[in-house]
């Protein structure tokens, strides 16, 4: 017997779908594709010409998922045309795993049991690396990269460096995965990822919701990294198993990585962490909430892939009972999915939100990227549970988006002004 | 005009982290091209997408092309006739779309120190960028075979194009 060589989980997940028994951080390696998942602004419009162009078909049109999110529900005539060409050619193209309007593609995917460990997935938008809790190389990739999947079923890489993100420690009340990306944000900048691997690891992490994990490994793309991975275990087991994957498909053993092969690591203490709010326009921008002075908020924004799951809209409510929104501030919420309405619906939750005054919105992309309803005017200031703040993204180039979790951005909606959830949890 | 001339553009200068946000801004990402063109970098250069000449090369700080994986980020830059995007590093997704899509991305620790106000000669075989009035030669990093090939063919589609053809002419005399 020959003695592997030790790899991280990165190197090992890179190497399977390579065909290789090993890799090296740095070589360039061909990898088959396990499943590609693509949305409606970035899917069928941009990709339909291009195959038509090269008169090819789908490699697999069984490992295909598409997902319409962006410009849902239509609002004009532009947009019901987006999301009637992605009908249609979805049938066209015999894809059967077409989700339409249920909800965000990177919460939709493991929610309908695409995810397990071990699998290499590419996704056609940037925040796919939240498919890296659940032990899966997810990566996103632009729409003629998609293309080239579609018709061969591969694509090329360099494999990636490991960069360890090690978090020990408890984490206060009303202090979550959020702050956590926020403050790493801060500390390594929005290229500190180099497009490489990072493994979010340690006892914090371990004992993350899956949800909350999620957090983490969906805001691996605001760090500049190609993947944002967690070694899976019994939560994502558990998870997983919920969203109907059969037991004998979830493999946990074959996929825990050697931390020692990693390139970088940086450590964090989980119970010295605050509340965390990143200024405009950079998430990078990342200080303790209460380090932000006064600042009055027009908008508050629960939603997108990063901040709208069942956990974060519970954390809302836990702000939000029997409180209500300030008079001059709205509170949005949009469900990143169908399925999270259904539960919070269940739970009690929706209703604790509505009772304090928050404004219910479809489940979508919606105005997190500019694309939906809510979209700021000039020189507003919003405070969101999102990923980004970049200068315009969510309306008018003059206004302001400060991000925060669902905590602090439930109880800056409650205040009127950026505020500390800590406050509004005693 | 010499042969220098008719490769080298005017530069147009931007710090560090440009997303692509202002590249490609969601408010416009469902309109045709030339529309969303006209509002490329508009938040941070008015003047940019107005004045731009084809030809004109864009000199970017660190991590050029941050946030989203949309296309229309390189598309834009493109259609207003931009030859070539200098940076010291890219994001990962926006370098891959621009080289798909046959845009010059060239890697270049020294893009700090070019002029804001150079005309650059480009010379993409060899990886350099040429001040035309101080003849200061900067050096950027040279791409793998692979996808030299690729840029050679004009992109991944016209590459793939290459592929699919071979293999169905190969197959036809089979």
């Amino acid at each position: 017997m020959t003695q592997a060589i030790p790899m991280t989980l990165a190197e090992k997940l890179v190497a399977r779908a390579a065909g290789r028994e090993s890799v090296r951080p740095g070589e360039v390696v061909t990898a088959k594709v396990d499943l590609a998942m693509m949305h409606d602004s970035g899917g069928p419009r941009r990709v339909a010409p291009m195959l038509e162009r090269l008169q090819a078909r789908l490699w697999d049109p069984d490992r295909v998922v598409v997902i319409s999110d962006h410009y849902v529900p239509a609002v004009d005539a532009e947009s019901a045309g987006i999301l009637d060409l992605t009908r249609k050619w979805v049938k066209a193209a015999g894809v059967t795993n077409f989700h339409d309007m249920q909800g965000i593609c990177h919460v939709v995917l493991p929610e309908r049991g695409h995810l397990r460990p071990g699998l290499f997935v590419v996704g056609g938008d940037s925040h796919s690396p939240t498919g890296g809790a659940f032990g899966t190389y997810m990566f996103g990739v632009g729409a003629t990269e998609m293309c080239g999947v579609l018709v061969t079923g591969e694509i090329w890489l360099r494999v990636p460096e490991t960069i360890l993100l090690h978090w020990t420690g408890r984490l206060a009340p009303g202090v979550v995965a959020k702050d956590m990306i926020l403050a790493m944000c801060a500390k390594l900048g929005m290229d500190g990822g180099r497009y490489q691997a990072i493994q979010y690891a340690g006892d914090t992490v371990a004992g993350l919701a899956m949800q909350e994990r999620m957090t983490l490994s969906n805001m691996a793309a605001e760090l500049g990294a190609q993947t944002g991975l967690i070694a899976p275990d019994t939560v994502t087991r558990d998870y997983l198993l919920a969203a109907g994957v059969p037991a004998g498909e979830i493999e946990l053993a074959a996929w825990q990585g050697d931390a020692a092969a990693a390139a970088e690591r940086h450590d964090f203490d989980a119970a010295t962490l605050s509340p965390m709010v990143a200024a405009p326009h950079s998430p990078a921008n990342s200080a303790a909430v209460g380090e932000h002075g006064n600042v009055s908020v027009d908008q508050a924004y629960i939603g997108a892939c990063t901040g709208a799951k069942i956990n974060d809209l519970r954390m809302a409510a836990g702000v939000l009972k029997g409180r209500r929104v300030a008079s001059g501030t709205r509170l949005l919420i949009a469900p990143a999915s169908a399925r999270t309405t259904a539960e919070a619906a269940a739970d009690g939750t929706l209703a604790v939100l509505t009772e304090a005054g928050a404004i219910l919105l479809s489940s979508g992309c919606g105005a997190c990227a500019g694309y939906g309803a809510g979209v700021l005017a000039e020189n507003e200031t919003c405070i969101a549970s999102t990923a980004r703040n970049f200068k315009g993204r969510m309306g008018a180039g003059s206004s302001k988006v400060y991000l925060g979790s669902p905590y602090t951005v439930a109880a800056s909606a409650v205040a009127g002004r950026i505020a500390d959830p800590r406050e509004f949890l005693a | 005009m010499s042969s220098a001339a008719n490769n080298a553009g005017r530069v147009w200068k931007f710090g560090d982290n440009i997303d692509t946000d202002v590249l490609a801004p969601g408010l416009y990402m469902k309109s045709p091209l030339a529309e969303l063109a006209r509002h490329c970098l508009e938040s941070v250069e008015p003047r940019f997408a107005k004045e731009v000449k084809p030809g004109d090369i864009v000199v970017g700080g660190r991590n050029f092309g941050m946030g989203s994986s949309r296309e229309q980020a390189v598309m834009a830059l493109r259609e207003l006739g931009v030859a070539a995007v200098v940076a010291p590093s890219f994001a990962g997704i926006f370098y891959r779309n621009a080289l798909n899509l046959g845009l010059l991305a060239l890697v270049c620790p020294e893009a700090a120190q070019i002029r804001t106000d150079a005309v650059l000669a480009v010379d993409a075989t060899a990886a350099t960028l040429r001040d035309l009035e101080t003849g200061k030669i900067y050096v950027c990093e040279t791409l793998p075979a692979h996808l030299l090939q690729m840029i050679a063919d004009g992109g991944l589609l016209p590459h793939l194009e290459k592929k699919l053809n071979a293999q169905r002419s190969k197959e036809a005399q089979a």
